[in-house]
This record gives structure tokens, C-alpha cells and sequence, in this order.
């Protein structure tokens, strides 16, 4: 038996052994010597594993008498996660080398993280869940503080040390209550209990305080408070990472709790995630608008998004499922491709986040401000580019869930927030001239903000199949 | 040809990558072939939609020239043409040659320039051929990207005001039509345009937050797609964002958006709100028609006081927006044929106005009216040119703008007698700020020395006038050539509708019916 489920977790063992055998190669050869073969290394492996649970064949498997599942809609979004992964860090190379913040520990932990967040869409029980987000969060504790000698890192860090662990104990709080009234801790067991017995004020109790722990990790707003200051004050290759894969993580540990554990009280917990949704969208697109910082903007526009996303998990649908998946997938595109921009975005050596900086950028590189622009159209969703695609299968499934005032709601606070998008366009195109940044950008950067837009410009023509696999992922989750 | 249709639509778009692919470098030379492709780029779009007309069947009253393809998720790039669509596809690659002829004289980033206009013109092509909700929905919306770039990068002082209200006006009125066309979707289970046009949405009565909601879901969906034509339209009180995006829109982005981007609100109500909708229009139709006057008497006004010649215009094509408004809403033949002859009318005459100012305006660099006067002096030809536009902005007969305010008259005048009363007062005040513009520009004495030495049009720029002073004649002069070719599809449409709605010019018997 063990080695069968030693088999199904094959994926997320080879990565975590690696890392401890990484830190251990690191430790006793060259140190920080070591960081630019490790990064290369953890990336490749990422892209490897991400490739191999692509191709893996269909069909679910348990591990750890149902602890650990393994099932189209966890390969779906594990590939996605290693991908982004692998792909953030190698971007980030650059950017930690002329920072002289080139150490080893950081492809590590951000393997480590990966490992975290792999358990996390794979979690079938409370136990393996809160795991699995441990190992996450306190990787990505570590990571957020990595410039030590910067206030802002550290406090970033801080800040989100302790209100990531309150959140953890909100959610640790929700699922004893959780387990107290259905005596396991099984996501199928609650399923069982709940399709018996109905909802329970106790179990009603934990599933809430599930949802805020969850929302907390998510950055949906109102619990959204963390975001920004983190944003800002990490290093920028780790707020491009907490800004992609993370986020995947947390989608669909939302919705394999939601759905496999609690998939017969869909009426109790759709409320919930509507308004997560619904606050969200309008805080995220709000609140940007007063920003000048692109690191706080790019907070608030991926609070935004996670309204967005949320709108589908909150239609409680397969549909729904399927549409949050399609969204975080664009996203994630969409993010990496804007972060590969704004990590060289520098003057005289130093990180410029001011936004102003943009000024008439178009002149300075054409093809880049070009890029970014359809990236920023993108994001706002607006059409033909693969953004909007997004938000269309969301608002479907919100309308065909009878969510139509969310649907609504949503398409608002998306013109609200087209504002600061389309600001950025103006400094971009016909703003005031500034110095102007540095025009230096290194080929695997370009490479990336090239095929990003590339990708959400033809994307418009097929969204090349994306929501074949997504829908074959979210009816996994829901059967 | 099985693909014509496609073949229009992608050919400008064609162009435009060309252009992106091959161009490099910015100098005089460059810039030249920039504006020679894009020429070429139109022109041979329009020579190939010839074709179109000549293989349209005008007795057919259906979609022809149907194309299919499976696109995402059960979408589909579903495209055809019916005696509606045909003649604003037509407009469409018409006036773009004409629209690249006036940027000609354009030397800050000249590339970017064409390759927007290339890419307009695609979209604007498949507004008006889409025949999928989703796909409608994505050109009409991805048109605002274009635009707003094109106001924005080349416009006047306040370009940056006027591109994000451009851009944020249209886009809110929009996304509630994405919300009414996904209630759709659910409701028929299909993009399909012709299909939906055979669905009955529900028109039972209900009640939502205490208002009983005449007319009910057909109402709803009616007002939620009323949101976004008449912003784009535009109809009083939505249309603030017109003068300001004409005023500081270059020469070419004001041609395109007066004569072309206004109309797809006019049409957008006669492919889904008429067809789709009937009961929610024909509860509607009494407020569109008092918005209607409204606008035609109030723009009209305001039009007269104008001190800025652009805007002017800008408000003048408010007022003749607000004739399409009223013939559409009258619901019947005359009412409906007259909006669509109006508005492609408005297209050839406010876009010959925009190019006439544009002429001055770039000998000049300014648009007040009051720098102005005498201009027949040193501009025979001009003041000839202008004088014909003015005249048929006005609805002189003879000209096509006289047929256009006549039909929606009359439509108007059979189903409510005071709108048409009240919008024949708006006929007045047109002759008024449209004679008084005149006046003040070109006649008059020529005592401003800026103007001593104006040159008269120059060859470029007859070329660019000729074609629209030929048909604005022709249309006036032979109007059947329009309403022979619409007439079966909207006798079909009118049919269509009255049979929908026929239950309700009982209940309803106060109501004037046709």
C-alpha cells in the first residue's frame, strides 16, 4: 500500500527531496556561488515535473487513506503552479544578482513553497490542507523578508508573518470546529456527514471561519489588508511570485474544500464567496486608483482579479469551477508577462516603481510599450485580447447560477477599475516626457513580455484549447 | 465566394500587419509608404466589397453570404449580411480611403497611425457583419482600444481627457449589454444571432424591487443594450462625450467616429433591439422618441452657440442622431427605412463637414470660428464644397440629407404627431446654426491678415471630396438605390415586429398605433 501512495505523491517527493539535497549541496560546496546553477536547476525540474503531470493519464488517485488526492483537477492546476514557478525564478535571477540578493536559500524556498502549494490542490483532508499551507506560507514569510537589510522587506515580511498566522488560526479554528461536529477530518467524510445530517450551526461556524482563512490567503478583500504593504515591500521577483502561482494555490484549495467538502451546502457557502467577490472587485479596482507605486497598483489589481475568479467559484457550479480555472490560467499569464516588465524597470541602477516613470516609454522601446500596452488592455479585459475571455466565462457562469446582480456588479467595478489601467497606457503613449528608464532588458525578460502579450493577443482566436483541460479539470473536482 | 465576407473584414487588418512586420525606420521616405499601404490597404478592401453588392440578392430578406467556423467554447465567427448590414459595411470601406487620404498630411509617428485605422477598419467591417452575440459584443467593444489610442496620441490639447471619457463612457454603457447578452445566452442557449431573432424572450410582467417592470425580461434586456447604443449613438443625455472626443480628435479620427462609430448604436437597435426584443421596444419607444426630440431641439440649440467649428458639427450630428433615434422608434417602414438612409446620409455629409474643417484647419492650426471669415475670397472651390454640405446638413432636397429627415418625419409624424412636430422645429434651428456657420467662415469680408494668403484646396484634397459631394448628390437626387436594397429586410423586420407585438396595441389602446 505505502508504495502505492508513495507513487501518487512521486511528483511533490521528488521536489521536496531535491530541495532538501539542494540545500545541502548549497550548504557544503559554494554557497552563494551555487545560487545561479540552483536557479537554473529548481527551474528546469519545475518545468520537467510540470510537463510530466501534464501528460499524466486521466483518472483519480487517493493517497494516505484519502489525505492526498491526485486528480485531473489537482494536475491541472499543479502544472500551472510549477510552471509559473519555474518561470518567475528564472526571472528573477537578474533582478537578485544586480541587488546583490543572489542567495541560495532562494530557489529553495521557493521549491519549498512550490512543494506547499502542490499538497495544498492535492489536500483531501483538513490535516493535509493545513499542511500543505504551512509549508507554504511560512516559505513565502521567508521569501517576502529576503532583502534583509531593507525596512520595507522585513516589515513586508512581518506583516505578513502575523497576519498570515492569524489568518492560519482562523482557519485552524474553523476546521477543529469543523471536525468537532463531524468527527473527521476527511474532506469525503464531511461530505458524508453534511449529505446526512445537513448543515449544522457548528459546522456552518468552521466552514466560515474556513472561508475567512482561506480569503485571507487569497487576498480577498475585506481580508485583503496584507496585500499591498507586502506587494511593495518585498523584492519585485517575489511579488511577481506571491502575485501568480501562490494565488493558483489558493483558488483551488478554495474550491476543493468548497466542493468536495462542503459540495452539498452549496446554498450556505456561495453567499460567502459572492460577497468575498463582489467587496473585492470593487475594493481592488477602488482603491487603485490613488495609486502611483506599480507594486501597489499590481496589489490591488490582483485583488481585483480574485474578485473576479471568485465570482466563479461563488456560481458553485462545474462551470463555475472550469471559469475560475480559465481565469486564474490567463492571469497567471498575464502577471508574469507584466512582471518580466516592471522588474527592469530601473534608473541608474535603482528600482524605479513609480508609474510616472512610464512617460512617453513608448519612444524609449516601442515594441516593449506595445507589449505592455496589450498586456494592460488585457488586464483591464477589455476585447479581443484573452483577459476579457476570462471575465466572459465567469460572468457566464454567474448569470447561469442566477448570480446576475454579481454579474452585474462585476462588469461596473471592471470599468472602474479600466481606469488605471488605461493610465498606465497614458504615461505609456501620450504622457508627460520623464528622464525615462533604462532600456536595458535582459533576452529571457523580453522573451517572456514578447509571448505573454503574444499569447493574450492570439489567444483571442482559440484561447489554444485552455478550456478543454479546464473543464475536463473542474468536472474531476465536482464528480 | 464562400469567403468575401472574411476576406473585407481581414484585408485592412492585412495591411496593418504589413505594415508592423515590414516598416521600419520613421523618415519621410517611410512615413510616405506608410500612408501608401494603408491607401492601398483600402482601397483594395472597398474595390473587393464591390463584390458584395454585386452578389447581394436585394429581394432576399435573410442573411447572405453566410460564413461559419467554430471559435471558443461553442462561440462561433458566424458572419453574414442582410439588406441592414450591407450598406454600413459598404460606408464603411468606402469612406476609409478617403479617411487615409485626409491624414496625409500627418508626421508624428505615421506608422502607428495607419496601422490603427487599418485595424478600425476591421473591426468596424465585423460590427456590422457579426452575425454571433459574443462576437458582436468583442469587435464592438475592442474598436474602443483604436480609438482611444488615436484621440490620445494624435489628438489636440485635451486629448487625455477626451480619450478616457471616450473610453470609460462607451465601456460602462457596454458591459451592461455583455450582462444582457450572457442573460440571453442562458435564455436561448445560443450566440446565434439569426436564431435569437426567432426567440421569444419572455415579456410577462414582473416585479423587481417594488417597480412592476412592463414588458419583463424583453424590457430589461432592452434597456441593458438601450444603455450601450445610446451611448454610442449618442442620445441626449449620454452624448457629453461626443463633442469633447470630435474636438480633440485629429482630422481622420473625427471622420471615422462621425460617419461610422456612431452608426453601429443606430444599427445595434435594428439587429437586437428591434428584432430581439419587440415587446421591450414598443414599451420603450415612447421614451426613446422624447429623448429623440429632446436631443434634436436641445443639440440644435446648443450647436448654435458654438464658438469652436468641430464642435459644432460634433453637436449638429447629436441633433441628426436624434432623427435615427426617432425614425428607428416611430416603428414602421417610413420611420425605420429614413432612420438607415439618414444615417448613412450623416455618414457622407458629417464626414465631407469634419474633412472641410480639417482642410481649414490645417492651413490655419485653429478652429475658431471667429479667426474665420471671407473665405470665399482666397477659396472659391472650398466655399462651393462647403456650401453643398451645409446645405445638405441642413436637408436641403436634392441632397441625401433632405430623404433621410423627410422618411423619419413622416414615420415619426403617423406614430406620435408631437414628437414630429417637435423635430421639425429641430429641421429649423439645423438651417439656422448650420447657414449661420457658413456665414461667419465664408463670407463675409476678408479682412483677417492671417487669412491673405490661404490657399484653395489643393488636389488631394478634391480627390477627397469628390466622391462624397458625388454621392450625397446622387442619394438625394435617387434615393431608391438605398431603399431598394434595404426595403425586404425591413418590410421582413416591420412584419416581424408588429406580429410580436400585436397583442399589445390592444392592451395597450392609448397608445398611437400604425
Amino acid at each position: 500500500m505505502i508504495a502505492n501512495d508513495l507513487n501518487t505523491v512521486l511528483p511533490e517527493l521528488i521536489l521536496a527531496v531535491y530541495a532538501m539535497g539542494a540545500l545541502m549541496f548549497a550548504v557544503y560546496t559554494g554557497k552563494d556561488r551555487t545560487t545561479p546553477l540552483l536557479i537554473w536547476v529548481t527551474a528546469l525540474l519545475m518545468f520537467g515535473l510540470g510537463g510530466w503531470i501534464a501528460l499524466m493519464p486521466d483518472g483519480s488517485h487517493e493517497a494516505f487513506n484519502g489525505a492526498f488526492i491526485d486528480d485531473g483537477f489537482s494536475r491541472f492546476t499543479k502544472t500551472l503552479m510549477l510552471w509559473a514557478s519555474g518561470l518567475v525564478l528564472l526571472l528573477s535571477k537578474d533582478y537578485l544578482s544586480r541587488n546583490d540578493m543572489l542567495k541560495f536559500e532562494f530557489p529553495i524556498l521557493i521549491a519549498l513553497a512550490t512543494v506547499g502549494m502542490m499538497m495544498m490542490v492535492s489536500a483531501g483532508d483538513l490535516m493535509s490542507l493545513y499542511m500543505g499551507l504551512e509549508l507554504q506560507s511560512l516559505s513565502l514569510y521567508v521569501i517576502a523578508a529576503f532583502r534583509r537589510d531593507s525596512l520595507k522587506s522585513t516589515e513586508a515580511g512581518l506583516k505578513y508573518f502575523v497576519l498570515g498566522a492569524l489568518s492560519s488560526g482562523m482557519l485552524l479554528y474553523g476546521a477543529s470546529f469543523v471536525y468537532g461536529t463531524t468527527g473527521t477530518t476527511n474532506f469525503a467524510g464531511i461530505s458524508s456527514v453534511i449529505a446526512a445530517e445537513g448543515m449544522t450551526l457548528g459546522m456552518l461556524f468552521g466552514m466560515v471561519f474556513m472561508c475567512v482563512g482561506l480569503g485571507f490567503k487569497i487576498s480577498a478583500a475585506p481580508f485583503h489588508m496584507w496585500t499591498p504593504d507586502v506587494y511593495e515591500g518585498s523584492p519585485t521577483p517575489v511579488t511577481a511570485f506571491f502575485a501568480s502561482a501562490p494565488k493558483v494555490a489558493a483558488a483551488g484549495l478554495f474550491a476543493r474544500v468548497m466542493h468536495d467538502a462542503f459540495g452539498d451546502a452549496t446554498a450556505d457557502w456561495t453567499q460567502i464567496i459572492a460577497f468575498l467577490s463582489l467587496v473585492s472587485m470593487f475594493l481592488g479596482a477602488v482603491a487603485a486608483i490613488g495609486q502611483t507605486n506599480i507594486k501597489r497598483l499590481m496589489a490591488y489589481s490582483s485583488i481585483a482579479h480574485m474578485g473576479f475568479a471568485l465570482m466563479g467559484l461563488a456560481s458553485g457550479t462545474q462551470e463555475g469551477v472550469q471559469a475560475l480555472l480559465i481565469y486564474m490560467a490567463i492571469y497567471v499569464v498575464m502577471n508574469i508577462g507584466t512582471f518580466a516588465f516592471i522588474l527592469n524597470m530601473e534608473k541608474d541602477g535603482r528600482a524605479v516603481t513609480d508609474i510616472r516613470s512610464l512617460g512617453m516609454y513608448s519612444k524609449v522601446s516601442p515594441g516593449r510599450a506595445l507589449a505592455l500596452v496589450v498586456l494592460m488592455f488585457s488586464l483591464a479585459g477589455i476585447p479581443p485580447l484573452v483577459g476579457f475571455f476570462g471575465k466572459l466565462f465567469v460572468l457566464q457562469a454567474a448569470v447561469n447560477a442566477g448570480l446576475t446582480w454579481l454579474a452585474i456588479a462585476g462588469v461596473i467595478a471592471s470599468v472602474i477599475g479600466a481606469f488605471y489601467y488605461l493610465r498606465i497606457i497614458y504615461y505609456i503613449y501620450f504622457g508627460a516626457e520623464t528622464d525615462g528608464l533604462e532600456v536595458r532588458m535582459p533576452t529571457l525578460h523580453y522573451a517572456v513580455l514578447i509571448a505573454s502579450a503574444a499569447i493574450m493577443l492570439f489567444g483571442s482566436i482559440n484561447l489554444f484549447g485552455l478550456e478543454a483541460y479546464a473543464g475536463a479539470a473542474a468536472e474531476a473536482l465536482l464528480k | 465566394m464562400d469567403t468575401l465576407l472574411s476576406v473585407v473584414t481581414f484585408l485592412p487588418m492585412l495591411g496593418a500587419a504589413v505594415l508592423l512586420i515590414f516598416l521600419r525606420g520613421d523618415g519621410a521616405f517611410e512615413q510616405r509608404n506608410a500612408k501608401l499601404v494603408a491607401l492601398l490597404a483600402t482601397s483594395l478592401t472597398f474595390i473587393v466589397s464591390i463584390a458584395i453588392y454585386t452578389e447581394f440578392d436585394a429581394s432576399n430578406p435573410g442573411f447572405q453570404l453566410v460564413e461559419e467556423y467554430e471559435w471558443i467554447a461553442g462561440l462561433k465567427y458566424k458572419v453574414g449580411i442582410d439588406g441592414i448590414s450591407i450598406l454600413f459595411v459598404l460606408l464603411t470601406t468606402f469612406l476609409m480611403p478617403i479617411v487615409i487620404l485626409a491624414c496625409w498630411g500627418v508626421s508624428h509617428r505615421v506608422k502607428e497611425y495607419m496601422v490603427m485605422f487599418l485595424m478600425l477598419e476591421t473591426l468596424m467591417i465585423a460590427v456590422f457583419t457579426a452575425l454571433d452575440l459574443v462576437l458582436f459584443y468583442v469587435v464592438f467593444e475592442a474598436g474602443l482600444i483604436p480609438m482611444f489610442l488615436i484621440v490620445g496620441i494624435w489628438g489636440g490639447k485635451d486629448r487625455v481627457y477626451a480619450a478616457f471619457k471616450f473610453f470609460l463612457y462607451t465601456l460602462l454603457g457596454s458591459v451592461l449589454m455583455l450582462i444582457a447578452m450572457l442573460v440571453m445566452w442562458y435564455d436561448a442557449g445560443t450566440t446565434d444571432i439569426p436564431t435569437l431573432m426567432n426567440h421569444q424572450f419572455a415579456s410577462e410582467d414582473f416585479t423587481l424591487l417594488g417597480i412592476t417592470v412592463v414588458g419583463g425580461l424583453q424590457t430589461m434586456l432592452f434597456l441593458a443594450f438601450f444603455a450601450s447604443f445610446a451611448v454610442k449613438m449618442p442620445m441626449w443625455p449620454v452624448h457629453t462625450w461626443l463633442p469633447d472626443a470630435h474636438v480633440q480628435a485629429p482630422t481622420a479620427g473625427s471622420v471615422v467616429l462621425a460617419a461610422i462609430l456612431l452608426k453601429m448604436g443606430g444599427y445595434g437597435f435594428l439587429r437586437f433591439a428591434l428584432p430581439m426584443f419587440p415587446v421591450g421596444s414598443f414599451v420603450m419607444a415612447d421614451f426613446v422618441m422624447t429623448l429623440s426630440v429632446i436631443a434634436i431641439i436641445y443639440t440644435s440649440l446648443v450647436a448654435l452657440m458654438q464658438e469652436d467649428m468641430k464642435k459644432l458639427i460634433a453637436y449638429s450630428s447629436v441633433a441628426h442622431m436624434g432623427f435615427v433615434t426617432m425614425g428607428i422608434f416611430a416603428l414602421n417602414k417610413q420611420g425605420i427605412d429614413g432612420a438607415i438612409f439618414q444615417m448613412i446620409s450623416h455618414g457622407f455629409i458629417s464626414g465631407a463637414l469634419f474633412l472641410g474643417v480639417g482642410v481649414i484647419y490645417d492651413r490655419m492650426h485653429t478652429r475658431d470660428i471667429d479667426a474665420y471669415g471671407g473665405l470665399v475670397m482666397r477659396m472659391p472651390v472650398y466655399a462651393l464644397v462647403f456650401m453643398l454640405f451645409t446645405m445638405a446638413n441642413v436637408g436641403l432636397p436634392g441632397t441625401s440629407g433632405f430623404v433621410g429627415e423627410f422618411l423619419t418625419l413622416v414615420g415619426a409624424f403617423k406614430a406620435n404627431t408631437w414628437v414630429a412636430f417637435g423635430a421639425t422645429t429641430g429641421v429649423i434651428l439645423s438651417a439656422g446654426y448650420a447657414l449661420w456657420l457658413y456665414r461667419r467662415v465664408v463670407l463675409g469680408d476678408l479682412i483677417k491678415a492671417s487669412l491673405m494668403t490661404i490657399t484653395d484646396m489643393n488636389g488631394r484634397e478634391k480627390l477627397m471630396m469628390a466622391p462624397l459631394i458625388f454621392f450625397t448628390l446622387l442619394l438625394g437626387i435617387y434615393p431608391a438605390l438605398v431603399l431598394d436594397l434595404i426595403g425586404p429586410s425591413v418590410d421582413a423586420l416591420v412584419e416581424n415586429f408588429d406580429t410580436a407585438t400585436v397583442a399589445l396595441h390592444d392592451a395597450l389602446p392609448a397608445k398611437a398605433t400604425h
